[in-house]
């Protein structure tokens, strides 16, 4: 049993097409896993009956010799993904128990794949935060723990659950959405890898949005190579989304050959900074020494408004998060207050009480710098930033084709650590968060565990739409960092 | 500028956010620290620097201005929290 769970997607793959196990059995597994696993709080909803009914499907298309790409694997997808009459909550107490009558078209190509779904995953709600704290269904846990401790930690955020699930093998892969990072922390804090691709690269529709701009869908999985097998079914043209970019999907897995003799990697001096732990720091230098190892040429270059970045998407994100949460009204879905006056207060109290506490400061920040009068000081200056930013990352692409940074500022920390002063948490997407403001490809690779036995790892960065050489160099940090470690089972104890 | 407890009334009331009495002056400080360390944006000079409009180059996508789907009234009902006969239920609105 703990052999099937522990499989990668590609091996799994290959073993339910060459009939060495069943769909069913393999699904069975992940069942029977998921409930022992309960006390991590990772799934939302769990689709056991529905899971085992779409693994019989496409046992019997095995058989029948007409597998999908993804045929018979068990993946989890985060509750941010709307799932035809499938409660999808985005955390939050304001979707009530809101049941989509469609799906969203990533979660679809999936299922078109032959894809199974194990359940839904638990997030930060609407997206917003780090350490999956602010869901309205409660924290996630962190499947690791430090050495000889017993202290709960954070899976990371937003997307905590898809990245315990795929940490404690409660299924194969998962999905995530990255906004500031959302994918890429999550999966660095628990030793696993975290693709957000290009902006555009996989359609949003159907996806609970937080910053239309910034969103971004992507794959959590154990494996560098996982992570283009998943990408190359979630991506597609979509024409229900005006900014899926129209670019065919390559089979990204093909791309994963080749090695990186010549490639030039780019390292940004400012993302040094301060209050990073020493080990971030050390791993750092490590990963592009593996690099160099293995022909890359290593290249300094400079994005010097970096330091901007975080608080340019503190502006952006709620402008866009207020709006785009206006929807939430109480009259069509979800959340309705009962005993109101009038129909501003079946709004105003609808929302006061559907909403949580941060993801009530952001909407009061999106109203506030978008409102008249402060409008330009603070929004559409931090559009202007938003150009500089990327600027920087073109500029740094006349020298080098990928850039090497630290993924987190420090590993996994303490449930209830940072969840009084919202700044603190803010700052977890330091190294991250740059990457959504230009759209780019961003991936994070686990590259060694700290002192304590922490998992820690290191992000690369491509050019927009440039997945393939992404992956390629993920593929080469992989190798050589050679990250076998996996949690102590301590929750089934 | 400062946020005070009167702004956070007056921006809920923007957002249609009802915000208890006892939080306004709490949620003024938590405000505040957010955007005094915003404030450090003022120090770039971004003169000339156009504002971002798309983060990837492409052309916005025209589509014909076709129907491509609908009579879905029973759907789009399924999750109100109160309706009747394909109409959702608010208070009344009008005098």
């Amino acid at each position: 049993m703990s052999d099937l769970v522990s499989m990668t997607l590609a091996e799994a793959r290959d073993a339910v097409r060459a009939k060495k196990i069943s769909s069913r059995e393999l699904t069975g597994a992940f069942v029977a896993a998921i409930e022992q696993a309960r006390p991590l709080n990772a799934y939302i909803t769990e689709t056991a009956d529905r899971a085992l009914a779409m693994a019989d499907a496409a046992d019997k298309r095995i058989a029948a010799g007409t597998p999908g790409a993804l045929e018979g694997l068990p993946l989890a997808i985060k509750d941010l993904f709307c799932t035809k009459g499938v409660r999808t909550t985005a955390a939050s107490r304001i979707l009530g128990d809101f049941v989509p009558p469609y799906e969203s078209t990533v979660t679809q190509n999936l299922w078109d794949a032959g894809a199974v779904m194990l359940g839904k995953t638990n997030l930060d709600e609407f997206a917003m935060g780090s350490s999956n704290e602010t869901s309205a269904f409660g924290p996630v846990l962190n499947p690791w723990r430090a050495q000889d401790s017993n202290q709960n930690l954070v899976p990371g955020g937003s997307s905590g659950g898809s990245s315990a699930a795929v940490a404690a093998d409660l299924c194969l892969a998962a999905t995530g959405t990255d906004t500031g990072g959302s994918i890429r922390q999550p999966a660095a804090v628990t030793g696993r890898v975290g693709l957000k691709p290009t902006y555009g690269r996989c359609s949003r529709f159907g996806i609970v949005a937080f910053a239309s701009s910034l969103d971004q869908a992507g794959p959590m999985t154990k494996t560098v190579r996982d992570a283009a097998i998943l990408l190359t079914s979630m991506a597609s043209v979509d024409p229900k989304d005006s900014t899926s970019v129209d670019l065919a999907v390559p089979d990204y897995e093909k791309l994963l050959d080749g090695g990186i003799k010549g490639l030039r990697v780019g390292i940004p001096k400012e993302y040094r900074v301060e209050g990073a732990a020493a080990e971030t720091d050390a791993l750092w230098s490590k990963g592009a020494d593996w690099l160099k190892a293995q022909g890359a040429e290593i290249v300094e270059v400079s994005l010097p408004h970096t330091k901007y970045a975080l608080p340019t998407y503190y502006i952006v994100a709620p402008a866009e998060a207020s709006s785009n949460l206006a929807r939430y009204d109480g009259v069509r879905f979800g959340h309705r207050a009962k005993d109101v006056r009038d129909i501003i207060d079946l709004y105003e109290k609808s929302r006061g009480e559907g909403f949580g506490a941060e993801v009530q400061r952001r909407i009061l920040i999106g109203t506030y710098v978008l409102s008249a009068g402060y409008y330009d000081a603070y929004y559409a200056r931090a559009q202007k930033l938003r150009t500089l930013i990327k600027r920087d990352f073109d500029q740094a692409y006349e020298k080098c084709d990928v850039l090497l940074t630290p993924a987190t500022p420090s590993p996994a920390f303490a449930v209830g650590a940072k969840t009084t002063d919202p700044l603190e948490m803010y700052l977890q997407d330091v190294f991250t968060v740059t990457v959504n403001l230009a759209g780019l490809p961003g991936i994070t690779v686990p590259a060694g565990l700290t002192a304590n036995g922490l998992p820690l790892g290191l992000q690369l960065i491509g050019k927009a739409f440039d997945e393939g050489v992404l992956l390629r160099a993920a593929l080469a940090l992989e190798t050589a960092a050679d990250f076998k470690h996996s949690p102590a089972k301590w929750w089934t104890a | 500028m400062s946020v005070d407890k009167d702004t956070v009334r007056r921006i809920a009331r923007l957002a249609r956010l009802s915000v208890p009495e006892s939080r306004l002056e709490p949620m003024a400080g938590e405000l505040n620290g957010i955007f005094q360390w915003v404030e450090m944006l003022g120090e770039v000079n971004v003169e000339g620097v156009p504002a971002m409009t798309s983060v990837v180059a492409q052309k916005l996508k025209w589509r014909a201005d076709i129907v491509t789907d609908g009579g879905q009234a029973d759907a789009l009902l399924a999750n109100a929290p109160e309706g009747a006969d394909h109409f959702f239920v608010v208070p009344k609105v009008v005098e």
